[in-house]
């Protein structure tokens, strides 16, 4: 909506890893080849409800390609990541978007993550979690390397930081 | 302050006379429907020695592992730390620093009332995976628990406290008990009785009969009227509940600020209760009006604080209330006097309401909401049965209307504000919660939009904070607006992000 004085957050800096694309496409794949397969399967031995199996197999597959296609390069496009002296600050979401942003002084623990697809890309997500319940945030896909020095980065700025974090 | 003493303690030797008490009363009740059972297929003779003899084992084996519960626990209370040793097998060693600890709950069953004993929950409030941030007695004398509570939460406070003295700042009025029935309590406990009566005739085997003998009750009566009748009956038996249960709960409330900087709650005709809450724990307040409670001019208030860990046992225990539904003005007057402010945060005229696009977001929702059952039984009636077409005409005269009146409640209840040192924010329809967050204790913003939201120019803010459920939201505001507030809120947390054109 235009207006005279319209206030916006700005996009943060730093894009994520080129790889994470990848990563993404490839768990993308995985989440719908896995029930397509089952249900071809099942469709291949069953006979009496072969169409009523291969039909919503056709479409899963489909859907699961058309999003592998259209939602990751997305999702490059649209999160980003940035650190300052002061805070962590995230965007994600392509429908549903988000920025979150925790104050150095209020952050807890800073976890880095490699799940197995994660290092199979070599890449890795870290964690930042403050006392409250429902304010952690989360930086996926960056370069294992970035992630590493980023999280030791946070810690010492964060140990230096004086604050109670609650 | 008495002198910090060394020595191990032991808890009250009585407490196995509870266990042995609560554990007759279980048996008693087992007993019966399993009484009634057997009783079908052997003598009765024979049937009640079956259940004696299980009654003696489960009362005497709970009894004898409570008695070495008892022989093995000790606690002591030291100059730096708070200790308890307990465990049947294998000893656990739990102990609190003193300083970290941040609430003494005393809460006593009939049972314990009746042998003057407390079961006390001492807590730092830190959410530790296992529980291990709180230490539980249970039981000891109601003296000695008081003297806990006294010791460990004295601290020396200096505030300059003259507008806001200690000592009451609020006490049960009885008029009260009128908002008791309009609670949403009173239709499930209505139903409830109605399952409660149909579960105990089936035990006795009655169950049929006990739906003939209603059945003959109403022989000539219509249909209509049967369903009326009964419906009003369970929701007298409710109301009649809900007044009882209110009656539980609340009896004896007292909400007072004690030397130290401590809100104390107690309340509780049957099971006392005295809940502390440290004041550097509380970070604001949330007024909650209920649909029901809302229509006669009454709200509830919670307290938000750090660390106000649930009991486990007793989820119903409603640890953060600070006041029963009382009177709006009664409830902000309240809220102010916890906060210590002049006046509360909470009041109406501060808040800032949403642009009309967050309305039409509510009657879109509303309105799907209504239609699409409405819309499935449509084509289900067209297919099978003109009947379900009737249906579909009803729901849907009946539940427009009401979708949209809640909608545009809902929309009305929008609204966030800046008074004073808090940040308030508004929202909800059936459960109105209005919350006031001290503005150093927000630790972190989440702003979200959907595609849909970005077309209104709206979206979501939500305060992350360490108190209370977490985040509290400020759902569809103006996108400028919104961030400007969420700015100012905050000094200095927003600012480098923002884009300001």
């Amino acid at each position: 909506m235009a207006g005279e004085n319209t206030v916006r957050l700005r996009p943060p800096n730093n894009r994520l890893n080129e790889r994470a694309v990848n990563w993404w496409r490839t768990q993308v794949l995985l989440t719908a080849a896995v029930p397509a397969l089952v249900l071809s399967v099942l469709g291949a031995f069953i006979e009496p409800a072969r169409t009523w199996l291969l039909v919503p197999a056709g479409v899963i597959a489909v859907a699961g390609l058309a999003c592998t296609a259209f939602f990751p390069a997305w999702w490059y496009r649209v999160h980003r990541w940035e650190v300052t002296d002061e805070a962590v600050y995230v965007r994600t979401g392509a429908l549903w978007q988000e920025w979150r942003i925790a104050p150095m002084s209020r952050i807890q623990t800073v976890d880095t993550v490699r799940g197995p697809l994660e290092q199979a890309f070599r890449l890795a997500t870290v964690t930042v979690t403050t006392a409250s319940a429902k304010g952690a945030v989360r930086i996926e896909g960056l370069d294992h390397e970035v992630a590493a020095a980023l999280a030791e980065s946070l810690t010492r700025i964060t140990r230096a930081t004086p604050g109670d974090a609650t | 302050m008495s002198a910090p003493e060394e020595e191990w303690r032991r808890l009250d030797g009585r407490t196995v006379l509870v266990t042995a008490m609560v554990l007759a009363g279980f048996a008693a009740g087992a007993g019966l429907p399993a009484l009634l059972g057997l009783a079908g297929g052997m003598p009765l003779w024979k049937a009640l020695g079956w259940v004696l003899a299980g009654a003696a084992l489960l009362v005497g084996a709970g009894t004898g592992a409570d008695l070495v519960r008892w022989q093995r626990t000790r606690y002591r209370i030291g100059p730096e730390r708070a200790e308890l040793h307990t465990g049947l097998v294998l000893v656990k060693r739990r102990s609190l620093a003193r300083d970290r600890i941040r609430s003494v709950d005393l809460t006593a069953n009939v049972l314990l009332r009746v042998l003057g004993l407390v079961k006390v929950r001492i807590g730092t409030g830190e959410h530790i995976v296992g529980g291990g941030s709180t230490l539980e007695l249970d039981a000891v004398s109601r003296a000695e628990g008081e003297r806990l509570r006294l010791e460990l939460l004295a601290r020396s406070a200096p505030r300059e406290a003259a507008a806001h003295p200690d000592g009451a700042l609020a006490a049960l009025d009885p008029a009260w008990i009128r908002y008791a029935p309009v609670s949403f309590v009173a239709p499930l406990l209505g139903g409830a009785a109605a399952g409660a009566v149909m579960q105990v005739s089936e035990w006795f085997g009655a169950r049929a009969e006990v739906i003939e003998w209603v059945g003959d009750r109403f022989r000539d009566t219509p249909l209509v009227w049967v369903i009326v009748t009964l419906a009003a009956a369970a929701l007298v038996a409710g109301v009649i509940g809900a007044v009882g249960l209110w009656i539980e709960m609340w009896w004896n409330y007292r909400l007072d600020r004690e030397p130290g900087g401590t809100l104390r709650v107690r309340r509780g005709l049957f099971t006392a209760r005295s809940i502390s809450i440290e004041e550097r724990r509380l970070r604001g307040v949330d007024l909650v009006e209920p649909l029901g409670v809302r229509l006669f001019g009454a709200a509830r208030l919670d307290a938000v604080a750090t660390g106000l860990v649930k009991d486990q046992q007793d989820n119903h225990a409603d640890i953060n209330v600070l006041l029963p539904v009382v009177p709006r003005v009664l409830a902000d007057e309240v809220a102010a006097q916890v906060l210590r402010e002049s006046a509360s945060p909470t009041r109406e005229a501060l808040l800032t309401p949403h642009p009309r696009t967050a309305r039409g977001r509510r009657l879109r929702w509303a309105l799907s909401a209504a239609l699409l059952p409405a819309t499935v039984l449509a084509l289900l009636g067209t297919l099978l049965t003109p009947v379900l077409l009737w249906i579909a005409t009803a729901w849907v005269a009946v539940g427009v209307p009401v979708a949209v009146l809640l909608a545009l409640d809902a929309y009305r209840a929008l609204g966030h504000g800046i008074a004073g040192d808090y940040l308030v924010t508004r929202s909800g329809t059936v459960r109105r919660s209005t919350v006031a967050l001290q503005r150093t204790g927000v630790i972190g913003w989440t702003v979200r939009r959907s595609v849909f939201q970005r077309r209104a120019g709206l979206i979501t803010l939500t305060a992350t904070t360490a108190a209370g459920a977490g985040a509290y939201g400020v759902h569809d505001a103006a996108e400028g607006e919104g961030l400007a507030f969420a700015s100012e809120a905050v000094p200095g947390l927003l600012e480098p992000f923002l884009d300001r054109g």
